[in-house]
């Protein structure tokens, strides 16, 4: 009978309203049972018509961002566990989660994407054929982030964006089926900047060190932008691929360029290695070395060499003294992993809570339902505080780590390297949404 | 605007920097020349150097021990790999040839991420040579300034090996005309097996000089690999020579392009490359080669 009344214009969504009406019920827009009525679109509701729902995740497991990938890949693992098993910590983010996403369980293939765009693309591409991934995540390098950009918004399917931290990301680059949780270049120049300028002072020399793509091109452009501000200039910029076996030439040109302060926007192994051949060719003792995007683990992995050194951060696990849910994800983490968590574990954990958060509150799986409550701009908990999505551009307002490394006499434990300075509030942070061209793009 | 002390300190680094290129180019390049193996897992011979000589520092905490142990355990390693896996692929196309070699190099470099993890590993260089020197025109890190020395004298020991030595006048007979070394009753098999054991320890010893210079992790050894390919084809494909005239031309011209562009340190490269290749097909010093 009803595929009878659905050939005569009558949809299953109108029936069943009708019905509730009738009854007197006004609530079963949000009622998960109805998820199957949308329209189809993208793997929606193929991927989600079982108990599972699938994700594709795609991680840097090799090459210059592997220890970082490695890192998020964890904190991805852990919040599924934890949305499948309905974990307290999850459900202080997402209060409707039981067990599972909408009571699906949720299931998860993982692909090396080596931080190059193509074969994160080519990854998720198969899991959105192959497996109907509901939602595609990854990240650690701009480049991957943008090329999954645009691939979700041609299949429909959600990208939950991992660490990236270009200003095209969420801006000329930005796209309706994308979010993007943590901090980035303009973001990183407005909370470190003033810092920069406390510290050093008004009308210094600045020497950079610029990976060659989209992430080190425009957290540069930001800091340098910011930076003349208060009368900096930049005597030189260094800019190398990606991945670089040696920085000794990039860093002559800097040790001879006779700026004040070396400002490092070089990411994973290669900040730490262009950091490490910074001290040998004595840079680090003529100049200051800022870190406007912290490396995950370059304090541990450069041995040292952070002591003093300013950067800003998602997520240093020190804050757990003043964020609840910080204390409870750095017990869960170091209990299964048996280490700190650093920023790409807290990114990817807090990006799939508020994923879940989102899915629950639209009641559905359907891509432009989760994606219009994630424009809501709902204030929700995450590690460091309330935060929320703007719907111009899908980024999310969230503060920013100010850190300092510590000396070694000051650290209380072999993970405790850095002093949080301060932590700055997202708001005054934030460039206006089109600041960057951001045109989201359709819902279907 | 050139600035000369900065033009003199890059000249300089692209000395240091071809040093090391010849040496890891000239165990490609005598492997090449004389077995006619590409040999693709030379790059992941030269990252497990490192982790050798890494694991070696931890327990005995000598650079010198290091070194040593680093470079046998990948000698050791390429006697191995030779007398199982390569010598069965001597008379077969360079094609697969190519492929088992890059198939045993992405399995090294998964060994070793197994074992180690991602995470880079530091050997700190010897006390003798931590700090850095004032060179008058530039302070250079003073384990830099050794890596040359030391790569200048293990390229010494290597043209005694080669040109001083029996085995270094099969080896270069070989090179010539492997069928004749046959025929005179020399077993070219043994040779082989030894030359490739001295190949693959040029590439281990290299490892692990280089590691206090970048840090160690499973890739390094990718990057590198595509270096000295170019190295040995501007220098000319089976050359000892070739291999470290090909070093220092890559080094400067990867040093000195980075002054004006770093950008283009790489296209340089490359550019350099084709033109040696348009001039001289056989490269800078290379012979007909074998067919």
């Amino acid at each position: 009978m009803t595929d009878d009344l659905i050939r005569r214009g009558l949809s299953r969504r109108g029936l069943l309203q009708t019905t509730a009406g009738l009854i007197g019920g006004s609530v079963l827009p949000a009622m998960p049972a109805f998820a199957e009525d949308k329209p189809a679109i993208g793997t929606y509701p193929a991927g989600v018509s079982g108990s599972t729902a699938f994700i594709g995740i795609s991680v840097p497991r090799t090459g210059t961002y592997a220890v970082q990938g490695e890192d998020e890949l964890k904190g991805y693992q852990l919040a599924i566990e934890h949305i499948n098993e309905g974990h307290e910590l999850i459900k202080k983010i997402s209060p409707k989660t039981s067990k599972g996403v909408l009571g699906k369980e949720l299931k998860f293939g993982v692909a090396d994407s080596a931080a190059k765009p193509n074969e994160a693309v080519q990854a998720q591409q198969r899991f959105i054929s192959e497996n109907k991934a509901i939602m595609i995540t990854g990240g650690t390098s701009s480049a991957v982030a943008v090329a999954l950009n645009k691939l979700a918004q041609r299949e429909h399917v959600l990208f939950v964006c991992g660490i990236s931290g270009s200003n095209d990301t969420t801006g000329k680059d930005c796209v309706r089926y994308g979010v993007r949780q943590n901090f980035f270049g303009q973001t990183a120049a407005a909370a470190i900047g003033p810092v920069m300028v406390r510290e050093f002072g008004k009308g210094k020399k600045a020497a950079y060190l610029t990976p060659d793509y989209t992430y080190g091109h425009t957290v540069t452009k930001s800091m340098q932008d910011f930076l003349a501000t208060a009368g900096w200039t930049t005597v030189t910029n260094q800019v190398a691929p990606l991945g670089a076996p040696d920085y000794s030439s990039y860093l002559l040109n800097v040790a001879n360029s006779g700026a004040d302060v070396l400002i490092n926007v070089n990411w994973g192994h290669d900040a730490v290695l262009s950091t490490q051949q910074a001290k040998q060719f004595g840079v680090l003792d003529k100049m200051k070395l800022v870190v406007p995007y912290q490396v995950p683990f370059i304090a541990r992995e450069t041995g040292g060499l952070m002591q003093g050194v300013f950067a800003a951060t998602d997520y240093w696990w020190t804050i757990e003294d003043k964020f609840p849910l910080a204390k409870m994800f750095n017990a869960a983490f170091e209990k299964k992993y048996g280490y700190k968590p650093e920023w790409g574990a807290e990114n990817a954990y807090v990006s799939f809570a508020h994923w879940a958060h989102m899915c629950e509150e639209a009641g559905s799986f359907n891509p432009p339902d989760v994606i219009k409550a994630y424009e809501r701009g709902e204030t929700i908990p995450s590690l460091v505080g309330d935060v929320h999505y703007r719907p111009e551009d899908h980024q999310c307002v969230r503060p920013v780590i100010i850190v300092k490394g510590k000396q070694q006499k000051d650290m209380k434990s072999k993970e405790d390297w850095y002093d949080v300075v301060e932590i700055v509030p997202g708001e005054g942070l934030m460039q206006k949404p089109d600041a960057f061209g951001c045109h989201l793009g359709d819902y279907t | 605007m050139i600035s000369w002390p900065n033009l003199v300190s890059q000249l300089f680094n692209g000395l240091a920097l071809g040093a090391l290129l010849a040496l890891i180019s000239s165990g490609l390049t005598i492997i090449y020349g004389t077995l006619g193996v590409l040999n693709l897992a030379h790059g992941a011979m030269f990252m497990i150097g490192g982790y050798a000589g890494y694991v070696t520092y931890q327990y005995t905490e000598s650079f010198i021990l290091a070194v040593i142990a680093g470079s046998l355990f990948v000698m050791l390693l390429g006697v191995v790999m030779e007398r199982v896996i390569i010598r069965h692929f001597y008379h077969r196309p360079h094609e697969d040839q190519l492929l088992v070699t890059f198939g045993l190099g992405i399995c090294f470099v998964e060994i070793v991420r197994l074992i180690f993890s991602s995470q880079s590993l530091v050997v700190p260089p010897p006390a003798l040579f931590q700090g850095i020197t004032n060179l008058g025109f530039m302070f250079y890190p003073t384990y830099r300034l050794a890596v040359v020395g030391i790569v200048a004298i293990a390229l010494g020991a290597l043209f005694i090996v080669l040109y001083r030595t029996r085995l270094g006048m099969i080896v270069r007979a070989g090179i010539e005309d492997s069928v004749m070394v046959d025929s005179l009753g020399i077993n070219v098999y043994q040779v082989f097996m030894v030359v490739f054991g001295i190949g693959a320890m040029a590439a281990g010893f290299a490892g692990i000089v280089n590691a206090p210079v970048v840090s160690l992790t499973p890739g390094v050894g990718d990057d590198i690999l595509v270096e000295t390919f170019v190295v040995v084809v501007i220098g000319g494909v089976g050359s000892f020579p070739g291999a470290i005239l090909g070093g220092l031309i890559a080094g400067e011209i990867i040093s000195v392009t980075s002054m004006f562009n770093p950008g283009y340190a790489y296209v340089m490269l490359f550019a350099a490359m084709t033109l040696v290749l348009v001039v001289r097909p056989h490269g800078l010093l290379g012979v007909q080669g074998r067919e």
